[in-house]
């Protein structure tokens, strides 16, 4: 299995997660949505060199695993893997930016490791937090919150359809390229013709399949227009969510709540 | 070259978020005109099959590392650039939320620049011209491997100004395009390689779904002059909003002065002046710090050192307290989550 | 309505291709009864049964079902009486839930939403799949997949109901249960199958086609038994049919 293939394993497992139950799961997912947007929006407001009054905000990605029952290793094995991006586009500001900061006894520390750290803060909140929203919603409430959000329909469609036939059909690329492979008999490298082979062929039947789903689609009255149930309501706990949310997120932007609380303590050692 | 969250201001994420969903709502209001109901369920596998294409992998000759569809240019010359367009968001969208590639405030950035400069710039103004009306396969090598180098470099430039602009990695902007250039024009060679292969195998195989879907795409007029409002208005906005991220490098806290007025600046001088007391009173750390810690708290009788507060707290004191005051404020996350969860488990 | 009469009159099918799928086909199939369409591969079975829901449409010829003709201003109300159940299930579950994939139709036909949970969840439970409501088709095994996508069909209360290969990738158990389920059925049935024991069970006529011609049109046991016509169409006797190996006497 490539990455890819890790990847769908993982859109199946966060599906099986979303489909668990909790206060937080039966919460309608516009306020998720709404309530996880407000976070990000906060989280990265903040300047380059921000790290300590970053802290409080895992506190929402907290909250969403520990009441949403979600496996918490997972969801940090999830970040770790796909973190690298963050560090190789951060890992360049200790580099270049060498003004010194601010001193640790005899340790100069510089606006470039404090950037840095603070990138790898923001990467860990913001997509824990996505991470997080998505296990305790799942795609389909998603979307749907977003359709009722005013997002037009033949995209919300488009991305029903596309989470509906990723397994179908990476299914069959899989069973293709393990077919090449079983033939080949020696570990063969892929070479460009037969990969153009392979694709399209899969292409052709993807295209095939789009048209019996069409047929499929027609003879229950398909009329170009793809009518979506609403299961959720909004209600006096997504307010409060969301609400209280809000509050949290505000005071984490506008007061440092961290660094009141290590002068408190930093003033009581002494 | 997914944009990451972690790399990008509000400003610029909300920008692109704001072109990017006009251009989707844009493209779903065309192909809702367009009224071809067998596109739905189409557009909806061949995004599956971008991600499934993406599973299979070719040996590039002679170095060892592999290439793969990347998509949208394949999708554009399939669908058309509207269709297309949607596909790539979706593609892009689902990427975003579950495979944590690029985040969801980048996931504006991603779209425009893996979807929009390939859909509605080197498609119709590179590939269709190129192209013409027949449909040979030499010209079609030659508009694919353009146009998919073209779109591609144009992205990679998106990625670079939206990073730069954003003003988080510290890489400067002629050294960041550099990087990207090159790294793209590679990649940008392989897509188009690709893309033609794959074409031609499908003109061979079955050709008319092909030309089907070249006389479904609109006059070239219509896409051309839509494309080049909406780059000529997103470059624009994001110009203008760059300038103003960098004048104001926290524009939040900008517009809270600007709005709330002065009494939210005197109440934060006077947290600033109390914790600045607090540090006089603590100190244990070499004096150094606590000079430069005072300026901060001083925001009304020194205007201009007061900007420079506006930035971040420079000073040894605020940063140490920081350090410890964030791990326990960790510690203390860490216990509500564990009493939750016993909570939850026990319910 | 003339009680939901399927009447093909000498259809003709070429594909675009220029291939001929259908060379003259014509039969009649009375309301209530089940009908097993037998025949090799590529013998056109599955080119007629797209022809019962208009998705094609006859190059000459005529169909007509309930005295309808099947032409292109009249598909509605074909679709209206006819419910397709389609090889692959995955085909048709093209919705993102069990619930939502049986509710399709039922939307599409106006079905007010203070209706339709009553309607989806009664369609689920004929084909004994009310637990899986909730799940993404993707997730199903085979036998829950086929059970869903005939429950979807079955919402829409249609009359005639047209199967392509429904026992294809079923397990002994959920092959059984299908025919349990079906047999409960006063539907008017069309089966396209090569599971001839499956036919033999369930419906008491059959048609062979052969190279696009009906080649032959009678009872199923009868039809069956004709070891001649099977063997000149690809068939073979169902083992429910064949001598015992051992004893040489009836199973």
């Amino acid at each position: 299995m490539n990455k890819l293939g890790k990847n769908l394993a993982d859109i199946g497992y966060m599906d099986t997660l979303a489909a668990g139950d909790s206060p937080l799961h039966r919460l309608d997912p516009r306020a998720k949505l709404l309530t996880t947007f407000l976070f990000i929006v906060s989280v990265v407001s903040f300047n380059k060199y921000e790290v300590s009054a970053l802290v409080p905000f895992c506190l929402y990605p907290v909250f969403l695993v520990a009441a949403g029952k979600l496996p918490a290793g997972y969801l940090v094995k999830k970040i770790l893997l796909v973190s690298p991006f963050a560090v190789l586009v951060g890992v360049f500001n200790p580099a270049l930016d060498r003004q010194i900061l601010f001193q640790l006894g005899p340790l100069g520390i510089s606006g470039g490791w404090v950037s840095f750290l603070s990138i790898l803060a923001r990467f860990a909140l913001t997509v824990s937090a996505a991470l997080a929203l998505l296990s305790i919603t799942g795609i389909n409430s998603v979307c749907e919150a977003l359709l009722r959000c005013g997002v037009p329909k033949p995209f919300v469609v488009q991305l029903l359809f596309l989470n509906r036939y990723i397994f179908a059909l990476t299914g069959e690329a899989e069973r293709m390229s393990r077919a090449r492979s079983l033939r080949t008999f020696r570990p063969a490298a892929v070479s460009f013709r037969v990969f153009i082979q392979l694709i399209g062929n899969l292409l052709l039947r993807t295209m095939d399949r789009a048209e019996r789903v069409y047929r499929a689609m027609l003879c229950r009255g398909f009329d170009g227009h793809i009518r979506v149930v609403r299961f959720s309501k909004i209600g006096r706990r997504e307010i409060a969510f969301t609400l209280g949310w809000s509050v949290f997120f505000s005071v984490f932007r506008f007061v440092n709540i961290p660094l009141m609380l290590g002068q408190a303590v930093t003033g009581l050692l002494k | 070259m997914h944009m990451a969250d972690a790399l990008i201001s509000p400003a610029v994420g909300g920008t692109m978020w704001v072109v990017s969903g006009g251009l989707i709502a844009y493209s779903a209001k065309k192909v809702r005109e367009e009224a071809d109901d067998r596109k739905i369920p189409l557009m909806g596998v061949l995004g599956a099959f971008i991600f499934a294409a993406q599973m299979i992998n070719f040996t590039i000759p002679a170095t060892g590392s592999s290439g793969h569809l990347g998509g949208g240019m394949i999708l554009a010359i399939l669908l058309g650039p509207y269709s297309a367009f949607l596909v790539m968001a979706s593609v892009l969208t689902v990427q975003a939320l579950f495979f944590a590639d690029g985040g969801l405030l980048a996931l504006g950035c991603n779209i425009f620049n893996l979807g929009f400069f390939t859909c509605f710039v080197a498609y119709p103004l590179i590939y269709k011209k190129i192209i013409g009306r027949g449909l040979d396969k030499k010209r079609l090598i030659i508009a694919a491997t353009i146009a998919g180098v073209i779109g591609l470099e144009l992205g990679a430039f998106g990625v670079a100004l939206e990073t730069v602009s954003s003003g988080i990695s510290e890489l400067p902007f002629k050294t960041f395009v550099l990087l990207m250039i090159p790294i793209h024009l590679a990649i940008g060679l392989v897509e188009g390689l690709v893309t033609s292969g794959v074409v031609s195998f499908v003109i061979t195989a079955r050709p008319e779904i092909v030309t089907a879907a070249g006389e479904k795409t609109p006059p070239g007029v219509g896409v051309k002059k839509t494309a080049l409002g909406i780059a000529a208005a997103a470059v624009l906005a994001g110009a203008a909003l760059s300038w103003f991220a960098s004048a104001h490098p926290d524009g939040l806290e900008w517009a809270m002065l600007k709005t709330s007025g002065r009494e939210e600046l005197e109440s934060s001088g006077r947290l600033h002046g109390l914790l600045a007391s607090l540090q006089e009173k603590t100190a244990f750390l070499p004096d150094y710090g606590f000079r430069k810690a005072a300026p901060a708290g001083e925001v009304k009788s020194e205007p201009a050192a007061g900007e420079k507060a506006a930035w971040p707290a420079i000073d040894a004191g605020a940063s140490v307290s920081g350090l410890v005051g964030g791990l326990l404020t960790l510690l203390l996350a860490a216990l509500i989550g564990l009493g939750l969860k016993r909570r939850q488990t026990a319910a | 309505m003339s009680h939901h009469i399927v009447e093909a009159d000498k259809i003709h099918y070429s594909y675009p291709d220029g291939t001929a799928a259908l060379a003259g086909v014509s039969f009649r199939i009375p309301h209530g009864e089940s009908v097993a369409l037998v025949g090799e591969n590529g013998a056109g079975k599955s080119t007629l049964l797209q022809h019962f829901t208009g998705c094609l449409l006859p190059s000459s010829g005529s169909l007509s079902i309930g005295g309808v003709s099947v032409e292109k201003q009249n598909l509605p109300a074909v679709r209206r009486a006819v419910g397709m159940v389609f090889q692959n299930p995955d085909d048709q579950l093209f919705m993102p839930t069990v619930f939502e994939d049986v509710a399709f139709g039922l939307l599409n036909l106006g079905v007010p939403e203070a209706e339709l949970g009553g309607k989806v969840m009664g369609a689920l439970e004929t084909v004994g799949a009310a637990q899986l409501k909730g799940r993404p088709p993707y997730r199903l095994s085979q036998g829950e997949k086929r059970a869903v996508s005939i429950a979807g069909v079955l919402a829409l209360s249609p009359d005639i109901l047209v199967m392509d290969e429904p026992t294809s990738n079923l397990d002994p158990l959920s092959r059984r249960r299908l025919i349990g389920l079906l047999k409960t059925f006063k539907h008017t049935r069309i089966i396209a199958t090569h599971d001839l024991d499956f036919a033999l069970e369930l419906c008491e006529r059959a048609l062979v086609i052969h190279k696009g011609l009906i080649t032959a049109d009678g009872p199923t046991r009868e039809i069956f038994g004709d070891e001649r016509l099977l063997k000149s169409s690809s068939l073979e006797k169902p083992s429910g049919m064949r001598k015992c190996p051992v004893c040489g006497g009836k199973q």
